[in-house]
């Protein structure tokens, strides 16, 4: 991105100045390096967001910004009801409340170097990945609506998991005003037997260790220390997400000329929330919140069982749940005065800071667990809310290292057995059911995630906590 | 009929060019397949028929990548012959495919949906037809 386009703000912050039909500015977090390296397209995807009805403070992007289709990926914007703000179907995306958890295991990576081939043997047997892959679960109209509408809460009553899990996931597990009345048929017909699946693409279950620690009073309270095995799952909503996304976005784009929104590009489809369409969008995409959450508490429990076979005995608690494509309501300072905003968080990450309301009380004091994926071979992240971070960003933080390179060159530069054999002899064991797939997800395809993190840190919207090391990875 | 994939810094997009406004679409319709797997090696047993109607070309392209992506996900195949009809921004279609099979197919990834990022569909000055969007995997 070309910076003379840009205001700097601070060493990590940069504005891009009022120009055309933008409404309010564009704020950009990044370090030099990181903005310098963005694609242009993001300052124009972060300026069309600018220019949406009802817009409150800015078009925010986050240090892992990077091209998306019309919000950018990393992209963050809060619009208020009440001055005719909108919901963007485009905002939120197809794959609704993608997100990560990780869960602790009581373990040391010393413990389980033996049993390693046999964990990810047992784990890949045990969790449905990759395409066409289906779930042991069948839900019929009564027990789709019943999921649709309880998230987590409901899979815990049907058996995965316990009521402690409910309390470390964003709004306790089960997001309200859910409503699968909203959500078309084709949409659950697409769910039908993909509970408990992980998907593919990005999507994967990684076994790690604690590798280094940045912040100690908050690796306690989440339970973590040097050496330490964890598991993160990395997966959304599945087939139904995709299928809401797919069914608004179309009906947001041909229903906006009539609500009088000219749109500067279409994939920005949205409504008025103060509308029908707007009312019925959020109660579909609090539905698809609710299936991503219930399919990663699914996921949890396969993931716990595959665990106890290789580890009899083993008690795997959640340290955390974060969703990254979302629009939620939240209460925001601005300028001084508490508003009611509806946040869109494309590719971005919740990051509360200490004291937030909505923390568990174990976590109160040290800020909200902001889970950052990594890309097999390379490093993933827990990070921390930063203490103020509401002033910014409404209270959001990036959410990975983004692509560096596209599928195609990915795979032209590498074969999926040679990536799959080089990860091995570092120690990286991985179990996939497509090698192409692993040859278009190679770790060089991604961007460094410690330059990512390093930026939210130095911004002030998160900060380092611990860095994990990967030791097994199930990719979909 | 001609396609091909094209890249996206996140995703992918897919591309097909023809004489016809039909064949572009097939084309795009078989960058959509290679997109997961080499259409060369997926078979044509399974027939599915499709149907779709749109406001404009460009939507209408969206609507036939998504009702594709809509067999392919509660189906479980893959598709690789397009018999498509367009009149009037409506378009009837006979496609041929087989199931999933992941040792033979190594499916690469899923897709989400068909978006209106790269949306294009056109007649080129030389009497081509292009229809090209960015899909989300």
């Amino acid at each position: 991105m070309d910076l003379k386009k840009l205001k700097q703000r601070g060493e990590y912050e940069w504005e891009l100045p009022l120009a055309g039909r933008m409404r309010v500015p564009g704020i950009i977090y990044a370090s030099r390096e990181l903005v310098a390296a963005m694609d242009e397209k993001v300052a124009e995807q972060v300026a069309n967001v600018a220019a949406l009805p009802g817009i409150v403070a800015a078009s925010y992007a986050m240090p892992d910004a990077h091209w998306g289709y019309g919000f950018p990926i990393g992209g963050v914007a809060a619009f208020d009801a009440a001055e005719g703000g909108v919901v963007s179907a485009g905002g939120v995306g197809f794959d609704i409340s993608c997100g990560v958890r990780t869960l602790l295991t009581g373990l040391q990576a010393d413990d389980i170097e033996s049993a390693k081939p046999r964990l990810a043997d047992v784990l890949f047997a045990r969790i449905p990945a990759g395409v066409g892959s289906t779930g042991a679960l069948r839900l019929d109209a009564r027990g789709m609506d019943a999921m649709l509408k309880g998230g987590a809460r409901w899979a815990v009553q049907e058996g995965y998991g316990s009521a402690a899990d409910l309390e470390r996931i964003e709004e306790r597990g089960c997001v309200a005003g859910a409503d699968p009345g909203a959500v078309s048929a084709q949409a659950k017909k697409r769910q039908r037997d993909e509970m408990g699946t992980l998907g593919s693409g990005n999507h994967y279950l990684e076994v790690q260790a604690v590798a280094e620690i940045f912040d100690a009073a908050a690796a306690r309270a989440y339970g973590l220390a040097v050496g330490d095995v964890v598991v993160s799952i990395h997966c959304g909503s599945r087939g139904l997400g995709h299928q809401i996304g797919t069914d608004y976005l179309r009906e947001m784009v041909v229903a906006a000329p009539a609500a009088g929104i000219a749109l500067p590009d279409r994939e920005l489809a949205c409504a008025p929330l103060q509308s029908a369409l707007g009312q019925r969008y959020l109660g579909a995409m609090r539905a698809g919140i609710n299936c991503a959450l219930a399919n990663r508490q699914i996921l949890t429990h396969l993931a716990r069982a595959a665990f106890v076979e290789v580890f009899p005995g083993i008690r795997m608690p959640l340290l955390y749940d974060v969703s990254h494509n979302t629009c939620k309501e939240e209460t925001h300072p601005v300028d001084g005065q508490k508003r009611r905003l509806f946040v869109h968080r494309k590719g971005a990450t919740r990051a509360f800071g200490p004291g937030h309301a909505e923390l568990p009380a174990e976590y109160a004091r040290v800020g909200q667990p902001v889970l950052i994926g990594g890309s097999m071979g390379t490093a993933s992240w827990v990070l921390a809310g930063s203490a103020g971070i509401e002033e910014r960003a409404f209270g959001s933080a990036c959410h990975g290292a983004g692509r560096a390179m596209s599928r195609h060159e990915a795979t032209r530069r590498w074969h999926g057995r040679s990536v799959v054999d080089d990860l091995a002899a570092r120690g990286i064991l991985i179990r996939s059911p497509s090698l192409r797939g692993v040859a278009e997800e190679a770790p060089f395809a991604y961007k460094d995630v410690g330059a990512v993190v390093a930026s939210s840190d130095h911004a002030g919207l998160a900060r380092r906590v611990a860095r994990l090391a990967p030791l097994v990875c199930v990719k979909g | 009929m001609n396609w091909e994939t094209f890249p996206h810094e996140a995703d992918v997009g897919v591309r097909g060019t023809g004489d016809t406004l039909a064949e572009a679409f097939a084309g795009a319709a078989t960058a959509l397949t290679a997109v997961i797997c080499d259409p060369a090696k997926v078979g044509a047993g399974e027939t599915a028929r499709i149907e779709c109607a749109a406001p404009d070309d460009e939507l209408l392209l969206v609507d036939w990548l998504n009702a594709l992506i809509y067999e392919m996900a509660t189906r479980h195949l893959l598709f690789s012959r397009f018999n498509v009809a367009i009149s009037g921004h409506r378009l009837s279609a006979t496609v041929r495919g087989e199931p999933v099979d992941v040792e033979r197919h190594q499916p690469a990834a899923e897709i989400k949906g068909a978006t209106f990022c790269e949306l294009v569909v056109r007649q080129e000055p030389d009497g081509r037809w292009l229809a090209q969007c960015v899909v989300d995997v």
